[in-house]
């Protein structure tokens, strides 16, 4: 049996964690894999939140925002998508794989969205293996 | 050392029937500072609640995390609990094990089992480092905004202004009215919808709190419920309306065409134009888009001078105005006038528009005979370019057969899933009143379904069949034009399951309702968010439904749905008391989950400063030195400057770094 990866995310409250409450209301399926942490904005979450994931040995990691033009707080969401840049070098230069942190803007209206990206990271992640902090490769 | 209680929620079978609640239970009790753990059927109910209390009251626990739903509806709930028990209300956290585990995990017990674990552990874990916070109050500026001035937002401001409280009433258009105005009846009374609109109309524009600025749009919107700072920018009109009369001589002069908007495109108005016959405020304006700037003289220049008689040549609209209140001398500024209002609360009613025709290939759109159900309104409206009479727009003929064609753009997977929810309604209504008028018409409606869900419509609807007027169940395929500007309507009727075909003289298709272009822009500036279909999300689609996620922000009307008369006028009326709340009590809680510099820490870079999106953070000085400082009212709590600071000296209260990180590892553990 392949193995459930653990994925760590980082909702902002207004869109994805709404989402995701949104994927229950309507009893959209997918594997328990993700565990969220509410923020109040993409915004908030920080490198050192990333890395910290990873190196405790988490699978993947999950930042979930807002669509560009519907951030609760304006630009939050702007600016989360410019630190991409600086989380794919970061990963590389910690001898992870850059795929293994996924960054999704979905609304509270997109409950399904949400249980769909959830299905396609886990299978991704499944088919990359366990973290190298658990023995992967 | 937190003393952490921790509460599973069976949710009836919500949570019990696919988590093992025991198991989470047994498993939370094992977690470091938990020092009790219990469940219950319904942690919310009144038994559930006073468990959690007592056990406050009896000094047990000090930190309180509910495993239960989500805390976006129940964290207020329990927050208010454990403060009637003594407790900071912020020593809470939620572990949403229902709607992020239960629901969705159906599939896999044991899974959503291990889930609900690590999400109690991950709550446990930040419960440990909550600190007590305390909410902070501020004055209230007694006055609303309301935005739109169609029926919704004339009926948000007379009840607000009615209440005692000052009110703008902000329009874009130059006359207050929105589509009501355009309107020539409305169903299930077919009242005159002028008749019931204009006395409104004049109420608000006379009402001695309502302050009416029509011809005018939001610029900006800053600060946060209770002291709102908008910037409205009133459009540059090139007339001076506190002399213009309203008497109209200018639009009879003007040699610029360009088609009327209010009559949905069927006849042209001139540039300089007064909006409508019964127009709130009744005042020109000169649309510089479409004028010709007569004698060859740009706005803002001094006129020629006659060689012969001496005399200047003046602009017909400037020489016929008997009231001197066009001067195309004067160097208007193009952008208009900013004028900057302070409000406590803003209600949204920005309306709707329709789709146009032009998205429609397969109903020959090309031909004047296919008009909008708007067009036909303006159309058999006494006010209208054939002042009510029905004529073809191709050759102002009679037309002997009609035909109705319902969810163009609705109802369908290649625009707008949605229903429009009032057009096989208002269909009916223009049916119903085309026959009265001319009972030899031929009226023929294609309907997908006819829906007249409302108190006296489906009564409405059955008259309508009793009159005479065809109802066909099935879409219409397509049309094809045919000589002497006739179409062929081709179609489909379920009922004897077979394809119809005839000769229509002039086919209305009822368009679907969408939110107009400018809503995206309104929804950044006032930080609204879209629902999937599209329109202004409320806060709760059955418990919030005029408030939104930003306080103080209310929705009314079409922009939050598509609805009829009676459901906007209700929702107006609902918003409008929402949004009084706050200008009544005079003061609003401003909550503690807001960021806050440690000054001692903050070694002043200003990388903060220009990333703040409410401009809450300015540069202060401090012992000497130049520090970081938030300003607590303009703080909204993103914590994008938290996230940013090279020396971590910001702190996001309820979303501390200690926090985060004690949840990452419980979640890795």
């Amino acid at each position: 049996m392949s193995f459930s990866p653990n994925i760590v995310g980082f909702a902002c409250q207004w869109c994805t964690y709404a989402g995701a409450d949104l994927a229950g209301n309507l009893r959209a399926k997918y594997p328990p894999t993700v565990k969220l942490i509410k923020v109040p904005c993409s915004g908030r979450v920080e490198p050192e939140h990333v890395l910290e994931a990873f190196a405790n040995g988490a699978d993947g990691v999950l930042i979930g925002g807002c669509h560009f033009g519907d951030c609760h707080y304006k630009t939050g969401n702007y600016k989360t998508s410019r630190r991409i840049a600086i989380y794919e070098k970061l990963l590389k230069d910690s001898g992870f794989e850059a795929d293994r942190l996924r960054l999704e803007w979905i609304s509270g209206a997109e409950g399904y969205r949400f249980a769909e990206v959830i299905e396609e990271f886990t299978k991704q992640l499944q088919e990359m293996g366990p973290s190298p902090m658990n023995g992967g490769v | 050392m937190a003393k952490v209680g921790v509460y599973v929620c069976h949710c009836g079978s919500n949570i019990a029937g696919v988590i093992d609640v025991e198991a989470v239970r047994d498993f939370a009790a094992t977690l470091p500072d938990v020092v009790i753990a219990r469940k219950d059927l319904f942690m919310c109910s009144d038994s559930g609640q006073e468990m959690v209390k007592q056990d406050v009251r009896d000094g047990l626990v000090d930190r309180v995390v509910v495993a239960a739903c989500t805390p976006r509806t129940h964290e207020p709930i329990f927050r208010a609990a454990i403060e009637k028990a003594g407790l900071n209300k912020y020593l809470f956290e939620m572990a949403n094990i229902r709607d992020q585990a239960s629901w969705v995990h159906g599939h896999d017990h044991e899974g959503a089992t291990e889930k609900a674990k690590k999400v109690v552990a991950s709550a446990v874990a930040k419960a440990r480092y909550l600190e007590s916070l305390e909410d902070k109050y501020v004055d209230v500026t007694d006055a609303a905004l309301v935005i739109g001035g169609g029926i919704g937002g004339i009926s948000a401001a007379l009840e607000l202004a009615n209440m005692g409280h000052k009110t703008y009433l902000v329009e874009k258009q130059p006359s207050i009215g929105g589509v009501m105005a355009q309107l020539d009846k409305t169903f299930p009374t077919n009242d005159c919808s002028a008749c019931i609109l204009t006395p409104m109309m004049v109420e608000a524009y006379n009402h001695p709190n309502i302050e009416t600025m029509t011809y005018s749009e939001v610029d900006d919107v800053s600060g946060y419920i209770g002291n709102f700072t908008v910037k409205v920018r009133q459009k540059q009109t090139y007339v001076d309306w506190a002399k213009c009369t309203g008497c109209g001589d200018c639009a009879t002069k003007c040699p610029a065409k360009t088609p009327d908007e209010f009559n949905a495109g069927l006849s042209e108005r001139r540039a300089a134009f007064i909006m409508f016959p019964q127009a709130v405020p009744k005042k020109a304006v000169i649309d510089m888009a479409h004028c010709l700037n007569c004698a060859g003289r740009e706005i803002g220049t001094i006129p020629k001078v006659n060689a012969k008689t001496g005399k200047q040549i003046l602009a017909p609209c400037e020489k016929v105005c008997p009231a001197n209140a066009i001067d195309r001398s004067i160097a208007h500024d193009p952008k208009g006038a900013i004028k900057e209002i302070e409000v406590g609360s803003i209600v949204v009613a920005t309306g709707y528009k329709v789709m146009e025709k032009e998205w429609f290939k397969e109903m020959a759109p090309s031909s004047p005979n296919v008009i909008t159900a708007l067009q036909l309104e303006r159309l058999i409206s006494a006010t209208g370019p054939t002042e009510g009479k029905l004529l073809r727009p191709s050759d102002h003929q009679k037309p002997k057969t009609l035909t109705f064609v319902s969810c163009m753009g609705s109802r369908d997977k290649k625009f707008h899933t949605y229903c429009s929810r009032f057009c096989c309604m208002y269909m009916i209504k223009q049916a119903r009143l085309l026959k009265e008028k001319y009972p030899d018409l031929v009226i023929n409606m294609h309907f997908i379904d006819v829906r007249t869900a409302g108190k006296d419509y489906d009564e409405y609807y059955t008259g309508a069949r009793n009159m005479g007027i065809n109802f066909f169940k099935g879409k219409v395929g397509g049309l094809e034009m045919l000589p002497e500007d006739k179409l062929r309507v081709l179609a489909y009727d379920m009922e004897s399951a077979t394809n119809i075909e005839y000769e229509s003289d002039l086919v209305i298709l009822a368009t679907a309702v969408e939110l107009p272009e400018d809503a995206t822009s309104l929804a950044q500036k006032l930080g609204l968010q879209f629902c999937g279909s599209k329109f202004f999300r409320e806060l709760h689609p059955k418990l919030g439904p005029v408030e939104t996620s930003t306080e103080g922000l209310f929705l009314a009307g079409c922009c939050q749905g598509p609805k009829d008369i009676p459901d906007t006028v209700s929702q107006a009326k609902g918003a409008a008391a929402a949004a009084a709340v706050p200008l009544a009590q005079g003061k609003v809680k401003i909550e503690p989950i807001i960021s806050e510099v440690r000054t001692e820490v903050c070694s002043g870079c200003g990388i903060c400063v220009p990333l703040c999106p409410y401009k809450a953070i300015s540069m202060r000085e401090f012992g000497g030195e130049l520090r970081a400082h938030i300003e607590i009212s303009a703080c909204k709590g993103c914590g994008v400057c938290t996230s940013a600071c090279p020396s971590a000296a910001i702190v996001l209260h309820g979303y501390e770094e200690d926090q985060i990180f004690a949840q990452i590892a419980a979640l890795t553990a």
